[in-house]
């Protein structure tokens, strides 16, 4: 693959080009999955492919293909020139690189038990047992599991001299239960919804969450939500989950920072961002025990946003977005970085495959953990706790935001003292976190992977990274949905 | 791109691998494509991209235990490897007894989705009609231009031996002014069908007339969407339009399956010979798609059923199941809402008073059964009096039932070809809705 990489950008070099990158990439995935102790999905794949970038006559042209012959690589390379020149002919100014250093690394994600060598019988065996966990319970009407795994191998090769090789290994697991009961249906998931987790590990994350253990709390209280009152609407003290919160800053912190929807890259599909330029160091996007972090390195955790290298060769790097409160940053890439007076991306360009181009992409976007103990989150006279993503919806500009959650509980005197169904909060994202007063210390602290975060036309789908523990917040929109 | 004799001989090797496995049945879906983005953001094209690639799919069944393994690696090793590890995937599977035995072979009549122009349409020529739009915008352009042709084979050990070939182009176009946008989007089979030019100078205009968008207060309002925002709402519905999801019983329509669902102005079906619909006529075991009336007169009528599905329920398969094995079982992926007989003029003179939505963003189920689902208008939301646009309006937040949505439906004009980004594209009206809940206002 290192010389498949280094033959094309050769072939490219050749093309009269201002630069070029090449990366070559090979995946395998396996999914298995259940549903009601049926076996509904035994599915494996690999995909291995090369896409070059080219930037000649000041602007780019991107080709991918799946023929690793000589031929087939020349026809992507000849392509890519042809499309920079058709670009240019609707260009208004050149396309302008930060510098990077050059690099020579070879990188393997920390994996302790490689997924692909635990057998398909003990992964199904294990998931079966998590399923009929769960349908021990009598009022269970429907039951899911599924586990995945991911290996992806890439060589990256620039027309600047870095070569770099990376292999990611992601897993991820998840079970859910529906009670369907009286026309109302109710769900529980763990350890979240929509697929569960995932992180970059092995099957080691599948022992650590542990869902045969959780299995049958977990249906329980999907049976006890259609017993449960309606979520109150009003202005209520509200705390949140940790993987709720995961995905409350992907959306209301996480997206808006993106620096090529901030310039108005993603204007007609993802939307833009109210983070504008003059925003930088000035704007309090949160109350002052608010840090978040876009942290790509290793010493962060095993994020579906952590890497060595980002798809343009920039090493791993922890950038501030929010300092005590104060929006202090933007993830860039070598294009954008200029616009904000930076003189080095801070390496945050990220294909989905070798058939897409990089764009600016999360890598863990992470809320810094607080000083509190979940206890003292927890103490408030009054107040509502929320668990497990249910919906999410924020505008194009990142401002007004509704999530969902499958369930909730009335906190009294800082005890949960009963369930209540189908809560929703709302809000503006930065009255949100400026009302934040309590944050759970790294006890608490998950770092949660979103595997389906969508962006970019053609669509691209990227995992990313959430840290966070359970937090409070004052005077939030509250209701039933 | 791969012709009937590679597929034949890429379909015998993966056969012969099986057999000397002891397995005879076996099913390959093969699929081609070269597709070309053309892509632009504050009048300049930032992103310009072109893919050319082709997968295989292999199932095999051993007695009642199935896998599926897929690559891109289309050389003999390759095929033969997947074909072995879905074998050994297959072995290690736990036996389902409500899996059918590979399909048999039926006469499937092709349909013309193939556009020469189309399929070689130029970087050059993208980059021309991007510059065009963008001369007609006053504002800020952003959008895409792209073209896609494919070719699919699905093949079986029973004989099935299925192909589509297909051409498709999209043109999607914002313009943004200093406190507003406008947006506009077509797609079609044939490139030729798509105005780009017009549909730029539409986005303008729409950003123009929502300029200095006032705040109105949230509530119930009369409402126009226009058949994307129609198609992003209402397609939310159709996942649960599905004998698998009645059998689960995670379907709005469980339990009411002889009750009048919608107003008896709504009449939907799923037809994939419908000449503005685009898609292969057979499904993802080869079975052809059959033409299904979904809800007639607000009644639920015909739903979907997969073979695994219609083998439980004892009836014929309808040619709308997912490739197996699956999680979904089924879905109708050919939506054509028929709509009523009003022109857009008639409909916004009948509107009065009320809401005109372009475009609906970010929507998401926020109640299974009731089918609520939450979202945002976006890029041309007007407040109309009088059958007239007045002015821009800022953005709402909605949380709306589907089900009350099309039980509300006033008038409707002729459905067309329609495109969003949150559902499929389906031939659907305009709508003038009697009733739709704005809960929130945005910033903008």
């Amino acid at each position: 693959m290192r010389q498949l990489a280094l033959d094309a950008l050769e072939l490219a070099k050749g093309r009269g080009v201002q630069y070029a990158d090449v990366r070559v990439v090979e995946s395998e995935t396996q999914d298995l999955s259940t549903r009601n102790g049926r076996v509904s999905q035994v599915t494996g794949s690999d995909s291995t492919g090369i896409g070059t970038r080219i930037l000649a006559e000041g602007a780019w042209g991107f080709a991918a293909t799946d023929d690793l012959s000589r031929d087939g690589i020349d026809k992507a390379v000849f392509k890519a020139r042809a499309i920079a020149k058709a670009s240019a002919m609707a260009k208004l100014g050149d396309v302008v690189l930060a510098p990077e250093q050059t690099w020579t690394a070879e990188w393997d994600s920390p994996c302790a038990v490689d997924p692909f060598r635990i057998s398909v019988q003990k992964k199904l065996d294990y998931v079966l047992k998590v399923d009929e966990a769960l349908r021990s319970n009598k009022a269970v009407t429907l039951t899911e599991t599924s586990f995945h795994a991911t290996r992806t191998r890439q060589w990256f090769a620039n027309s600047e001299g870095s070569v770099i090789g990376q292999t990611r290994t992601v897993t991820g697991a998840g079970c859910a239960c529906y009670v369907f009961k009286d026309g109302d249906l109710q769900k529980r998931s763990y350890p979240n919804s929509f697929g569960g987790q995932y992180q970059l590990k092995g099957w080691e994350l599948i022992d650590e969450i542990d869902m045969l253990r959780r299995a049958p709390s977990l249906a329980e209280e999907a049976a006890m939500l259609h017993a449960a009152d309606p979520c109150p609407a009003g202005k209520h003290t509200l705390i949140l989950d940790s993987s709720q919160l995961g995905l409350q800053i992907h959306e209301s912190i996480g997206h808006p920072i993106e620096l090529d929807r901030v310039l108005g890259s993603e204007a007609n599909y993802a939307g833009m961002s109210f983070l504008t330029l003059d925003q930088l160091r000035r704007l309090r996007y949160g109350s002052p025990i608010v840090h978040v972090v876009s942290d790509a390195t290793i010493a962060h955790g095993p994020g579906l946003g952590t890497f060595a290298f980002d798809d343009e060769g920039v090493p791993a790097q922890r950038t501030d977005i929010i300092r005590e409160g104060l929006f202090t940053g933007y993830p860039t890439s070598h294009e954008s970085a200029g616009a904000i007076s930076e003189t080095r991306s801070n390496g945050c360009m990220r294909a989905a495959d070798w058939d897409r181009l990089p764009l600016i992409r999360m890598t863990n976007t992470s809320l810094e953990p607080g000083v509190q103990t979940l206890d003292d989150v927890f103490d408030v006279p009054h107040g509502i706790y929320m668990e497990t993503n249910k919906s999410w919806s924020i505008d194009d500009k990142r401002y007004d935001f509704q999530f969902g959650c499958e369930a909730a509980w009335k906190i009294r005197d800082g005890r949960r003292v009963r369930m209540l169904k189908n809560p929703v909060y709302s809000g503006i994202s930065t009255e949100f976190w400026n009302v934040c007063e309590a944050i759970a210390n790294r006890d608490h602290w998950t770092l949660w992977g979103v595997p389906n975060c969508g962006k970019g036309q053609p669509e691209q789908v990227m995992g990313t990274g959430h840290g966070a523990s359970p937090s409070r917040f004052r005077g939030i929109q509250t209701g039933a949905l | 791109m791969i012709d009937e004799s590679k597929a034949r001989a890429w379909f015998d090797w993966a056969l012969h691998e099986a057999r000397k496995h002891s397995v005879g049945d076996v099913e390959m879906s093969l699929h081609a494509s070269e597709s070309a983005l053309t892509r632009f953001a504050n009048n300049t094209i930032h992103q310009n991209v072109s893919d050319e690639s082709g997968a295989a799919s292999i199932r095999v069944a051993i007695g009642k235990r199935t896998a599926r393994v897929s690559t891109n690696r289309l050389d003999e090793a390759s095929l033969r490897r997947a074909t072995s590890q879905a074998i050994d995937l297959a072995r290690a599977n736990e036996e389902d007894p409500g899996l059918p035995p590979m399909a048999p072979p039926e006469a499937i009549a092709p349909v013309d989705r193939w556009d020469a122009e189309t399929a070689t349409l130029s970087a050059e020529a993208r980059a021309g009609a991007v510059r065009e739009a963008i001369g007609a915008i006053a504002g800020s352009a952003a959008g895409i231009y792209s073209s896609e042709r494919s070719t699919q084979f699905l093949l079986n050990s029973n004989g099935v031996f299925a192909r589509h070939d297909e051409t498709g182009a999209t043109f999607s176009v914002t313009a943004t002014a200093s406190d507003s946008s406008g947006w506009a989007k077509a797609s079609a089979v044939p490139v030729g069908d798509i105005d780009t030019l017009a549909l730029a100078r539409s986005a303008s205009e729409k950003a123009a007339r929502s300029k200095t968008p006032r705040r109105m207060d949230p509530g119930v309002y009369r409402v126009i969407l226009e058949p994307a925002a129609v198609l992003d709402l209402v397609g939310q519905i159709f996942g649960d339009c599905s004998a698998t999801a009645l059998d689960e019983e995670r379907s709005f329509l469980n339990g009411r399956f002889n009750e009048r669902i919608f107003g008896s102005n709504i009449t939907i079906r799923d037809d994939v010979r419908h000449p503005l619909q685009d898609g292969a006529p057979f499904d993802g075991e080869g079975v052809a798609r059959r033409a299904l009336t979904l809800f007639e007169s607000g009644y639920p009528r015909e739903m979907p059923y997969s073979r695994p599905a219609a083998l439980r329920a004892g009836r014929p398969a309808t040619g709308h199941g997912y490739a197996l094995p699956n999680d979904v079982g089924e879905s109708p992926v050919n939506v054509v809402i028929e709509g009523g007989s009003s022109t857009m003029p008639e409909l916004m003179a009948k509107l009065g008073r009320g809401i005109l939505v372009t475009r609906l963003w970010y929507i998401r189920e926020v109640d299974p059964i009731r089918k609520v689902m939450t979202g945002m208008t976006r890029d041309g939301t007007f407040f109309v009096d009088g059958g007239e646009i007045q002015r821009g309006v800022r953005n709402f937040r909605f949380n709306v039932s589907v089900v009350d949505l099309l039980n509300a439906v006033e008038a409707m004009t002729a459905p067309g070809r329609a495109s969003g980004e949150e559902s499929f594209d389906m031939v659907v009206p305009a709508m003038l809705v009697a009733e739709f809940p704005f809960t929130e206002v945005t910033m903008f």
